[in-house]
């Protein structure tokens, strides 16, 4: 027996015993036999038409004009069914994306994958966390003998055409040669390859630093990127990072100033990303100072938990709604 | 039993003209009720479009015998501008959001066979077979 068949005996059993008894009962069974029928894919005209096929068998007096009316429900109510329809197949539609989304996802994790630096001289913590599930910030970590390489780019929107974009950012650096690894020299090159292959409405901002962890002296330059903070142990005080630059992939041979730094133990450098800055609570975006008072608040641990309490914190105070990608990146002289 | 007649839709009364042509065969041959509206609603639309993007055309009603099943033929063609995206407009979500109704989407659905020929700028034919159940009677 198909479902037609056991739809049209069940209906007649359940509303037979309504119109007999008027109980709740049968009510409620009614409604239970209907989510059946829902996952069957049964459209609404064909109960229709099953309820006055009943009723045509149940009273066969009744008035030719109430069977009627019947047809014109049916023609009514056709496109609601159709409309049923069209949903189970977006439905099925949506279901497709995002496992499709979920593979990107991963796939992405893995290629843009990058290891925090150990060291003995500086403490790297660092975090990024997308809005959706892809991520349209992008940082890593490059090691020689001599000092600690971070890039941090932030692709203008999020999701996947962000994160498209940032592969091309992540190849660039990829192919640049060894030579090039003065801040300002990396952010001209890769300006250069985000002009020649992005569209003229996408951007990127960056940061760019090298620690030399012998000597103890950042150099960093950055394309319009949000500015970070630097810790003053000695004074016990945070100031901007202060750079200057224009986004990449607007301009052709654009140059970039760089800036350089003498790190004295136990200060701290801070890169983050808009999404940090521009968290929103109920009250607006967040002032810069909150970052700054919550880095004070966990100076006493570990870079990387530093990064991941602020994480957490800021999560919270966005009711757990991150509109835009998280990037948090702190280096500690030890 | 050959049978064949058809509609030039120039107008939206003929829209109905042609509604009431499909559902009298669709009586005829023994559609029930749900399936003579699905008829019905199927020529709606397909006659709608004729009238809304090429301004005139034709429909084509004809009974069908094959060996062991017997079922109506429903032929739209016209001579507009053709269908420029046909993946786009067989895709859901696409006409109805349009506020359009069933679309072609839901013209497929409701039928059993479904075909569709557009040429760019030389116009639209679409053909759709609804079988009548259980057979020959």
């Amino acid at each position: 027996m198909d479902f037609k068949q056991i739809l049209e005996s069940g209906y007649r059993e359940l509303l037979c015993r309504y119109i007999e008894e008027s109980s709740e009962v049968a009510l409620y069974q009614g409604q239970m036999f209907g989510r059946k029928s829902i996952k069957q894919q049964v459209s609404p005209e064909e109960i229709i038409s099953i309820h006055c096929k009943i009723l045509k068998d149940l009273f066969p007096d009744i008035r030719k004009e109430i069977l009627d009316s019947f047809d014109f429900l049916i023609e009514f109510m056709m496109n609601y069914g159709l409309a049923y329809h069209e949903y189970q197949s977006l439905k099925d539609k949506q279901f497709e994306i995002k496992s499709e989304i979920e593979m990107a996802a991963s796939i992405q994790k893995y290629f843009l994958g990058t290891s925090i630096p150990k060291q003995d001289e500086v403490d790297i913590g660092a975090i990024s966390v997308p809005a959706k599930k892809i991520n349209g910030d992008f940082y890593r970590f490059v090691e020689d003998e001599k000092s600690i390489s971070v890039a941090l780019a932030d692709v203008i929107g999020k999701g996947i055409p962000a994160a498209l974009c940032m592969t091309l950012i992540k190849y660039g650096m990829d192919s640049l040669p060894k030579s090039i690894n003065k801040p300002n020299d990396v952010l001209e090159n890769l300006n250069r390859v985000a002009e020649n292959n992005l569209d003229s409405n996408m951007f990127i901002t960056m940061f760019y630093g090298v620690y030399d962890f012998c000597n103890h002296i950042f150099t960093y330059a950055a394309a319009g990127h949000e500015q970070g903070f630097y810790f003053d142990a000695t004074s016990q005080s945070f100031e901007d990072l202060m750079t200057r630059g224009l986004v990449l992939g607007v301009e052709q041979d654009i140059t970039y100033e760089q800036f350089v730094r003498k790190v004295n133990p136990g200060d701290m450098i801070v890169m983050l990303s808009d999404g940090v800055t521009e968290s929103r609570t109920e009250n607006g975006f967040i002032e810069r100072s909150i970052i700054t008072d919550l880095i004070q608040t966990y100076i006493h641990l570990s870079a990387q938990e530093i990064v991941e309490n602020i994480y957490h914190d800021i999560e919270k105070l966005q009711n757990y709604e991150l509109r835009d990608d998280f990037t948090l990146i702190i280096f500690k002289r030890l | 039993m050959a049978y064949q007649s058809s509609i030039k839709i120039l107008s939206e009364s003929d829209i109905v003209s042609a509604r009431q042509l499909g559902r009298n065969i669709a009586k005829k041959l023994g559609f029930g009720t749900v399936d003579q509206t699905r008829i019905t609603t199927v020529i709606s639309e397909l006659a709608r479009n004729i009238y809304l993007y090429a301004g005139k055309g034709e429909i084509h009603i004809e009974l069908i015998n094959s060996l062991e099943k017997r079922g109506l033929k429903i032929r739209a063609l016209d001579h507009g501008p053709g269908i420029q995206d046909i993946r786009v407009a067989m895709e859901d979500g696409y006409s109805t959001s349009g506020g359009l109704g069933a679309g072609l989407p839901g013209v497929k659905r409701l039928m059993d066979e479904f075909d569709l020929t557009s040429t760019d700028g030389k116009g639209t034919t679409v053909v759709v077979v609804k079988w009548l159940r259980g057979g020959i009677g």
